[in-house]
């Protein structure tokens, strides 16, 4: 694995030890998971001991030291979106994708994430495809949704690369279309 | 009709941009504010009966007089941003549509209490809300409502932005400054509170995004005007997130106070399906639920302290009959066992327990004890936990045991 990008993270920090938390999640964002010999060389770098890195690493739930698929996606279980449906909605997901929720995919494609209430539940149920929020779920969109992806080359856009002036949810009251 | 107050720009076209925000009367309250001595301000705003609007409906100007006045002593400002109560989707709307009255609040708020220096820590999974601060914070930089010597007036602030990573602890303050800090998101023992030693042992004030954004409105119209709003010990305006069964969820702001009927069947459109309302969750979910024969209630910090729950955050979800009140219990404890950072033992041990009996409950498995072991476990949880996780956790699985105890012992028969 080229772990060349992790100095150049911890470099950002000027090596400052309470941004190990920034450090981690830039990390993160960079090969979707944390490996092991990145863990080793932040500790190196900001001369701490490894298991302050993994106290670190396994405390903060975004954090995964296993590989993640292309592909997160992430069903919202939260009271909001449990009331309306949200159960169905991963049932749904764990069939058409073939893993269950906290698994990845053979072929690296897709995570499968049952996640604590996202705060948009006026848009419940919720599902987070690479963070972004897709409301107002059914079975029949959760399929259309994974045949979407799975028809899709590469990867959708990174959260960090939409561009600003959209508000990712619309939270205001207002009448929901169709629905 | 309610004239609003801290959502009024929301949904106004680009209202996260400066130009907007300064077009529609923003950065006016500031050069007010830095006209008059912190010690005004701070009575301005004990005048104006605000009040946290993170959960706990602290006074906010009680907090601020805790703070040190002596100059000599460095002094942060942390704004809250982690909204992780489910149920809950106010801070984020603030944030991404009117980042600018946020800021304007933190800079009154700061000059008050001495800060130069604050803080914003927010949720991980905010994408769009971390990039609104970012751009929001660079442009009242540029313009030179940030920085040294603010408007000409010798006062300056620096404020940066400290993303969280998913621990719904960390929204807890002292769990929040140990994560500004570099560590772990466990919350301190107390006292000392924030205010004598804080973010690296300094005095710190902790806000909540919505009470920060009362605080430009409070300088500009007065104590008066906001006190005049609300009841009389719950005064001002309040977003009340409404989800659930309703035909429209969404942010309402209403002065607090406003009856839950009113909320639900006026704003929201009543329930889907014209279905009766089984329970509904006032605050967020740590908060216990109430019955349809309490509809009446106001929300307000007093009323829903009587009514048996607690305002919270304001997050009002909507249960509407035919849910099984087992599952949703089931889930509630799940994520609070989920979510215990596992410093003390009541909580970690508890919470784990009560989610375990409840899965067996709801899958029916469960044993003839099992309602009681349920009800001891919260006894052993509240009260007994080193941060207010556990109470929030044991809370609302003990009321839906007294509201529904026939659904309970119906799952230890068969499931449902
Ligand atoms: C478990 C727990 C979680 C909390 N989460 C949040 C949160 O997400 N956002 C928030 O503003 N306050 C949260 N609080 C309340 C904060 O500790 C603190 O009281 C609040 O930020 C103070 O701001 P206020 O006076 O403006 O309400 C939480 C408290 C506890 C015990
Ligand atoms: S409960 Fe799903 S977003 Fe809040």
């Amino acid at each position: 694995m080229n772990l060349d990008k992790v100095p150049e993270i911890i470099a950002r920090y000027g090596a400052d030890k309470t941004a190990s938390l920034a450090i981690l999640q830039d990390i993160q964002a960079e090969y979707h998971y944390l490996p092991r010999a990145a863990l080793e060389v932040v500790a190196r770098s900001l001369e701490v001991p490894l298991s302050h890195v993994y106290r670190m690493a396994t405390f903060f739930r975004s954090f995964s030291l296993n590989p993640r698929g292309e592909y997160v996606v992430k069903v919202c279980l939260g009271t909001a979106c449990h009331v309306r449906g949200g159960p169905a909605i991963l049932d749904t997901m764990e069939r058409e994708l073939g893993i269950k929720a906290g698994d990845t995919s053979e072929d690296n494609k897709y995570t499968l994430e049952a996640v604590r209430c996202v705060g948009a539940c006026a848009l419940g149920p919720v599902v987070l495809v690479n963070e972004h929020p897709h409301g107002n779920m059914t079975r029949d969109e959760a399929t259309k949704l994974i045949k979407q992806l799975s028809s899709q080359e590469g990867a959708v856009q990174a959260p960090e690369e939409t561009p600003l002036p959209r508000a990712s949810v619309d939270l205001t009251g207002v009448p929901r279309p169709g629905k | 009709m309610f004239e609003k107050v801290l959502l009024r720009n929301a949904g106004v076209p680009g209202s996260e941009r400066i130009d907007v925000y300064l077009s529609r009367g923003g950065y006016q309250a500031l050069p007010q504010a830095l006209a008059r001595t912190p010690a005004e301000l701070i009575d301005m705003v004990k005048r104006s009966g605000l009040r946290g609007r993170g959960g706990a409906g602290f006074p906010s100007g009680l907090k601020w007089g805790f703070m040190p006045t002596d100059p000599a002593i460095t002094k942060y400002v942390c704004v809250n941003t982690d909204e992780g109560e489910p149920g809950t989707f106010k801070d984020r709307q603030l944030v991404e549509q009117d980042p600018h009255q946020v800021i304007e609040g933190v800079i009154i708020t700061s000059y008050a209490v001495g800060a130069h220096r604050a803080f914003v820590y927010i949720r991980g999974e905010f994408f769009d809300g971390m990039k609104r601060w970012v751009k929001a914070i660079a442009d009242a930089y540029e313009r030179g409502y940030l920085g040294r010597d603010i408007l000409g007036s010798g006062y300056g602030l620096d404020l940066s932005v400290h993303r969280g990573a998913g621990a719904y602890i960390c929204g807890e303050e002292t769990a929040m400054i140990e994560s500004l800090e570099g560590k772990r998101g466990q919350p301190r023992k107390k006292p000392p509170f924030p205010a004598q030693a804080g973010l690296f042992g300094r005095p710190t004030l902790v806000h909540n995004v919505e009470t920060l954004c009362n605080v430009p409105h409070i300088v500009q119209r007065g104590p008066e005007w906001y006190a005049g709003i609300g009841t009389p010990k719950s005064t001002g305006p309040k977003i009340f997130c409404v989800s659930g069964h309703v035909n429209r969820p969404g942010n309402y702001e209403l002065p607090l106070g406003a009856p839950l009927r009113e909320i639900i069947f006026e704003h929201a459109g009543g329930v889907r399906g014209g279905r009766a309302i089984k329970a509904v969750i006032p605050g967020g979910s740590s908060t216990p639920m109430l019955t349809p024969d309490q509809l009446d209630t106001p929300m307000d910090f007093e009323s829903l302290a009587q009514a048996g729950s607690m305002l919270g955050t304001g997050a009002v979800i909507v249960i509407g009959e035919g849910t099984c009140m087992v599952d949703v219990t089931r889930r509630i404890a799940r994520f609070f066992a989920h979510e215990s950072c596992g410093y003390c033992a009541p909580c970690r041990v508890g919470t784990r327990r009560l989610a375990e009996t409840l899965e067996r409950v709801e899958t029916g498995q469960g044993r003839p004890g099992d309602l009681d072991l349920l009800a001891g476990l919260c006894e052993g949880i509240q009260g007994r936990t080193f941060c207010p996780l556990g109470d929030a956790a044991a809370a609302p699985v003990r009321r839906s045991l007294e509201l529904f105890r026939g659904e309970f012992e119906a799952h230890i028969r068969s499931a449902c």
